[in-house]
């Protein structure tokens, strides 16, 4: 601490207590600095038809997103409102605040409790333990109302919007806003003792230009009486929803967006500091039309006679110029420079060939094109992505014209050298070996963070998925890496990436390890890989951070500092997690099986399947797929986040995402047309029943299996049962006959030679988006499936009506857990699952020896039918039960804690 | 007796240590727990230290004359779960007024004999009001997110019982204290005002929250800043932390309270971070040495220690304090 701090703490704090002060998780203060305070109103069941569907529909956990999605669009405070006849608004509050609060993303902002009920405000400022903002109370029902409120929501510790509302009406010139703001501002400071830094004028926003005469100064009394409240009510702030003045103008958003603007200019100006705005409903001041901004401003502020009728002219020609687009080919006529550097950052490889020629002839040597012109225009795609101006999509299109100029270019190099050996070539940043390891298929991510670095001048030696550790250390040391990723998605893969640190550290290598991958964490990079090799070791889980990593790890200045910081790091983490972990209790297996999830076995309960045995699919309508692809994972495997299909609109990624899906529409309509991939089916319905409490006995063709399922042991609350996936088949002892089914589907066949061939034609960016659709589509085929096997050949759902949203929250009845996933998340039973199904033999998708699914975009799973059956995770599990485990499956105890390692308590 | 805010000007005042550490040290048995009254209750007793304000009120007594020795200006009462929330789990909710009543009677005793004892250094006696072992704005089932264990309002009616009580009992300030969950504070403090209200009274009411561990927020997640902001809408006496950390972890979070609020500021920290056997081990002149830190810094009003300190942890810090000048800039709210 500083003394010039220290200071700090004696200057004269009553100024500053005189700010309107909020708080959610952290705090938000209004200083006279302070830009527009934005308050987000998309949780407003007035406002929002999508947030009154999904509150009606009880979809929480979406209507959760809606306010994530303001808030990390700049939303400072979040308006919530569920003041609608059909739904009972006091509990939606309640149940809405209380699983916001649960969100500390969102939490962190503070709440605007907005209702016309006095008990809808009051049982939301009962769950709020933030300072909040309630919305709002006025003198319409008199002052002794007004005043009760008033000293009630003091007391709960909230600031309060007043409504320029009183027992005559509302206000709706300067003269009413005036005196009810004054009247209001008077009661509640001297009266109630209310903090007028506390008190938030709501002044009527009304529309303008609607064509009558009393209507015509709505928004210049507004901006007026705003004024007036800042200058003689001292302290308080003035708010108000702006798309209101635009009213008249639904249907013309550049008219609307230019009213806005007009109007918060205005406002603001006079004192309006915080308000309900939609951003995509906002022109920038400045880049309004000169003619539109006059026009505009003669009704805003009610400078002519005859505005309104002039705007109303002068909108018609306003209407869909907006929309006009065109493709726009000047900057073809720039220097050559940037042409390619445009050409890089736009992802445009149709001139590319043409311009590389140009600037190939303008050169001593060809490597100087690599080298200068490619290279400028990389330099500035990596900073523009570096700062979050491009994303993921982008760089790996530029990265594809990077390739194809590359190529073009490469034959010039190879002759050159033949007549000049000596000339050295190529200045690389640095060689990074990347593989994904031993056992697993997965490799999206693995290309893609590939594609960023070589964009950013790294040699990149892919060898690809599957690749033994001996395969990883011979090339490491015959290319002389300076770096080695490894990347896997299923859990196996984690002993692996152990394995080969181990091997490095035994080897003596000095290269830094990354590693990466969907099961991967700083958790057990830092527990279990960093422990085993002295050089570095960095969890890099997302491509822009890969290139700062590697950057500090190589650059001579910085890596030294960077990897005793990343070690140190670690350390204290591993000390962290280490505390952290002795915290939590578990049940003996003995106990946690005495709480198992209890079901009243009822006969009507078990529905007897409409067609039993193993049934094939060959070679489905991939049309039948469409509309069961779910596209949100799509998106966030290209690392763009939020929830299809409002990420298409989002004010960060939007544009970016239309793009990609675009892509992605037009590269999946000719899978379909060209049926470029095959998707097959094996699945089976048998008689089942629970045997010894956690295995579960099937019969298929007159031969007996046994799945074994794991059970929960963390301790929970009285009443809370500790799952196992046993507990949702009948138990045999109850002499009810069960049934379960099994499955694997794919969508693979046909992928990895397509990427292939992209690849081949340096064109990555397909690459990944054929294995990106093709994983989507297994999914969607499992979703399909499913829902076949509900409807028809299990039949236990017949009347089901569902809509593919719904499916996508797992609104259906039953469940579809999958091997390697949180309910079982035991690789091994996918051995019986084949064994049981004939997998391989009937569609040929197989297992790896780290039981991936090859090919990689494969699903495979049980169907569990009781309606009480339900998605849970395993959690931890502890030694009594690895040792049960190992006993019923007949296996050392070694393996199968090699099996189950990634949910061993280590405590 | 001399108003506390006028004391609070002139110099640091000093808040007592911790009374489990000092009852541990009795080794008290289930029986000495239970006394004569209540060696029938149907389940056990033994940990219930509140109770022991009626099975053992001379032991409390030792304790509170032992810190008002070591100079202590303010003790607090052996009220920390003195709720029907907390009770439930002796299922003693119905003696929840007498324990609260009978405690503050017993600190007053002491202090008052104290105080006449030495007129210019009257003692202060604090009805302390602990957290209860329920969460208002969190949910103890990780399942369930949007479950609550506890209301608003049983906290808001169990609070306003606990409050009603201290007062009956004579004592001169409310301490809101280890405010994990704000929430749960808001409820209290809506209890206080409602007490006031309708009593006419004007307790003053000391707010002191915690700080769980490194992340520099309170267990429900606000950091200090969002803390203080919840908790500033009625006018109270002192704002602060107490517990989880050690006195110097504690410093930057007092830095926020002291330049950000016109509140008086306090601390009440644990003896160190506890042990690996779970123990506070840091001495007296250990903690001495890092609440100078705060004194030099000027940033509180009021120290004291919580869990893991005795009387000669308070006897360091009242000779400490002696010389140093208490925070500045507490505009209006000690008028």
């Amino acid at each position: 601490m500083s003394d010039a701090s220290n200071i700090r703490t004696t200057v004269n704090h009553s100024q500053e207590s005189k700010y309107l002060k909020l708080s959610g998780l952290e705090p938000l203060i209004v200083t006279p600095e302070s830009n527009f305070i934005n308050v987000g109103e998309r949780t407003n069941v007035a406002g929002s038809r999508k947030f009154l569907r999904l509150i009606k529909e009880e979809k929480f956990e979406e209507a959760l997103d809606v306010a994530r999605h303001q808030v990390e669009g700049g939303a400072q405070v979040i308006d919530i409102n569920m003041d609608d006849g059909l739904i009972d608004g006091k509990e939606s509050m309640v149940k809405y605040l209380n699983l916001l609060m649960a969100e500390p993303d969102i939490a962190r902002v503070p709440i605007m409790i907005d209702s016309s009920k006095w008990e809808i405000i009051e049982a939301g400022l009962q769950v709020v333990q933030g300072k909040s903002v309630v919305n709002s109370i006025s003198l319409k029902e008199g002052e002794e109302q007004f005043v009760q409120h008033a000293k009630l929501i003091r007391r709960y510790g909230a600031a309060v919007i007043v409504m320029a509302f009183d027992e005559v009406g509302q206000a709706d010139n300067f003269e009413r806003r005036v005196e009810i703001a004054k009247r209001s501002y008077d009661i509640l400071v001297n009266e109630v003792n209310f903090a007028p830094e506390d008190i938030i004028f709501d002044l009527n926003v009304f529309p303008v230009a609607t064509g009558m005469d009393e209507h015509r100064r709505n928004a210049l009394d507004f901006i007026e009486a705003t004024k007036w409240v800042r200058e003689n009510l001292p302290y308080c702030s003035v708010s108000g929803g702006v798309s209101n003045v635009s009213f008249s103008f639904r249907g013309n958003n550049p008219v609307r967006e230019a009213m806005h603007s007009v109007f918060l200019y205005y406002a603001i100006k006079a004192g309006m500091n915080m308000g309900i705005v939609n951003p995509t409903m906002l022109e920038v001041y400045d880049d309004i039309p000169k003619d539109l901004l006059e026009h505009v401003e003669d009704v805003i502020l009610d400078r002519r006679d005859d505005a309104t009728e002039r705007l109303l002219d002068f909108a018609e020609s306003v209407v869909g110029k907006a929309k006009e687009n065109k493709i726009d080919l000047s900057w073809r006529e720039e220097p050559l420079q940037n042409r390619i550097t445009r050409a890089l950052v736009k992802g445009i490889d149709q001139y590319i060939v043409e311009d590389v020629e140009t600037a190939r002839k303008s050169v001593d040597n060809t490597i100087e094109v690599i080298e200068g012109h490619l290279m400028t225009g990389m330099n500035v795609v990596g900073d523009l992505f570096g700062s979050g101006k491009m994303f993921l999509p982008q760089v790996v299109k530029s990265a594809r014209v990077m390739k194809k100029a590359v190529a073009y270019l490469l034959p010039y190099i190879e002759e050159e050298k033949k007549n000049n050996p000596d000339a050295v070539s190529g200045g690389s940043a640095g060689k990074i070996l990347m593989a994904t390891v031993k056992g697993d298929v997965h490799d999206i991510g693995k290309n893609i963070v590939s594609v960023v670095l070589a964009c950013n001048n790294y040699d990149i030696i892919d060898l690809g998925v599957m690749v033994p550790p001996e395969k990883i250390i011979e090339a490491a040391k015959k290319e002389n890496v300076d770096v080695i990723g490894l990347s896997g998605l299923i859990t196996p893969s984690l002993d692996e990436m152990v394995f080969l640190a181990k091997e490095m550290q035994r080897q003596n290598f000095n290269v830094p390890l990354l590693i990466g991958g969907a099961t991967t964490s700083k958790a057990h990079t830092a527990v279990k890989i960093d422990i085993e090799y002295q050089n570095a070791v960095v969890h890099v889980n997302d491509a822009s951070r890969a290139v700062t990593v590697v950057g500090d790890l190589l650059q001579k200045e910085t890596s030294e500092t960077y990897k005793q910081s990343i070690k140190l790091d670690y350390e204290t983490f591993r000390d962290k997690f280490k505390n952290r972990a002795k915290h939590k209790e578990y049940r003996s297996i003995e106990d946690a099986r005495a709480n198992k999830f209890q079901i009243d076995w009822k006969g009507t309960d078990l529905v007897n399947p409409n067609s039993m045995g193993i049934q094939v699919i060959d070679d489905l309508d991939l049309n039948k797929l469409l509309p069961f692809i779910d596209w949100t994972p799509f998106f966030r495997s290209w690392e763009l986040h939020g929830r299809f299909p409002d990420i298409l609109t989002d004010n960060v990624v939007g544009e970016q995402a239309t793009e990609l899906f675009a892509d992605a529409q037009e590269m999946l309509k000719e899978v379909v047309e060209k049926k470029l991939l095959k998707a097959k089916a094996v699945f089976g319905l048998f008689k089942a029943n629970t045997i010894n409490e956690d295995d579960i006995e099937i019969e298929a063709d007159g031969k007996n299996y046994i799945f074994r399922t794991l059970r929960q042991q963390l301790k929970k609350r009285d009443g809370v049962p500790n799952f196992a996936l046993s507990d949702f088949i009948a138990p045999k002892n109850q002499g009810l006959q069960d049934y379960i089914g099994c499955f694997c589907v794919s969508a693979g066949f046909g992928t990895a030679e397509l990427a292939a061939e992209y690849e081949k034609n340096h064109d990555d960016y397909n690459a990944i988006l054929i294995k990106a659709l093709a994983d989507r589509l297994a999914e969607a085929f499992a979703e399909y499936l499913h829902k076949e096997v509900r409807v028809d050949y299990w039949g236990y759902a017949k009347e089901e009506q569902l809509s593919n949203e719904d499916l996508i929250n797992e609104g259906y009845k039953g469940i579809r857990p999958a091997p390697g996933y949180p309910a079982c998340p035991d690789h091994l039973e996918k051995l019986t699952l084949w064994e049981v199904l004939g997998v391989k033999e009937k569609i040929g998708v197989e297992l790896t020896e780290s039981l991936a699914m090859w090919p990689a975009a494969s699903v495979s799973g049980y169907y569990f039918a009781h309606p009480e059956a339900r998605y849970f995770g395993l959690g931890k599990i502890k030694e009594d039960q690895v040792q049960d485990y190992a006993a019923r499956k007949g296996m050392p105890i070694a393996d199968a804690k090699k099996w189950l390692a990634p949910n061993i308590s280590e405590d | 007796m001399k108003d506390i805010r006028s004391i609070l000007k002139e110099r640091v005042l000093v808040l007592d240590g911790a009374m489990g550490t000092m009852l541990q040290r009795y080794k008290f048995t289930e029986e000495d727990f239970r006394g004569d009254r209540f060696k029938d209750w149907p389940s056990p007793l033994q940990g219930n230290n509140d109770l022991l304000s009626l099975t053992q009120p001379e032991a409390i007594a030792t304790v509170h004359a032992k810190y008002l020795e070591a100079g202590a200006d303010i003790i607090e009462t052996n009220t920390f779960s003195g709720t029907t929330i907390a009770m439930a789990d002796y299922h003693m909710e119905d003696l929840v007024y007498e324990l609260n009543y009978e405690s503050a009677r017993i600190a007053r005793k002491v202090a008052d004999e104290f105080t006449a004892k030495e007129p210019d250094k009257p003692r202060f006696v604090a009805g302390s009001i602990g957290p209860t072992n329920k969460t208002a704005s969190m949910s103890p089932d990780v399942n369930d997110p949007g479950f609550r264990a506890v209301s608003f309002d049983e906290l808001r009616i169990a609070y306003k019982q606990q409050v009603e009580a201290l007062v009956d009992g004579g004592v001169d300030l409310l301490l809101v204290e280890t405010i994990f969950d704000t929430l749960n504070a808001k409820a209290a403090l809506f209890a206080i005002e409602e007490v006031k209200e309708e009593r006419k009274v004007d307790v003053p009411v000391m707010v002191s929250g915690t700080i769980t561990d490194a992340s520099g927020r309170t267990l429900s997640g606000q950091t200090a800043e969002a803390f203080l902001i919840s908790v500033s809408h009625i006018p109270i006496l002192s704002v602060g932390f107490n517990c989880a950390l050690g006195a110097s972890q504690l410093v930057p979070h007092l830095e926020v309270l002291s330049s950000k609020t016109d509140f008086a500021v306090s601390a009440h920290p644990n003896a160190g971070l506890p042990n690996a056997f779970g123990e506070y081990d840091e001495t007296p002149e250990q903690m001495a040495e890092q609440i100078k830190e705060y004194l030099e810094k000027g940033l509180v009003n009021i120290v004291g220690g919580c869990c893991g300190t005795t009387p000669e942890h308070i006897s360091a810090m009242a000779s400490l304090v002696k010389g140093f000048k208490p925070r500045k800039s507490l505009a209006n709210s000690l008028e």
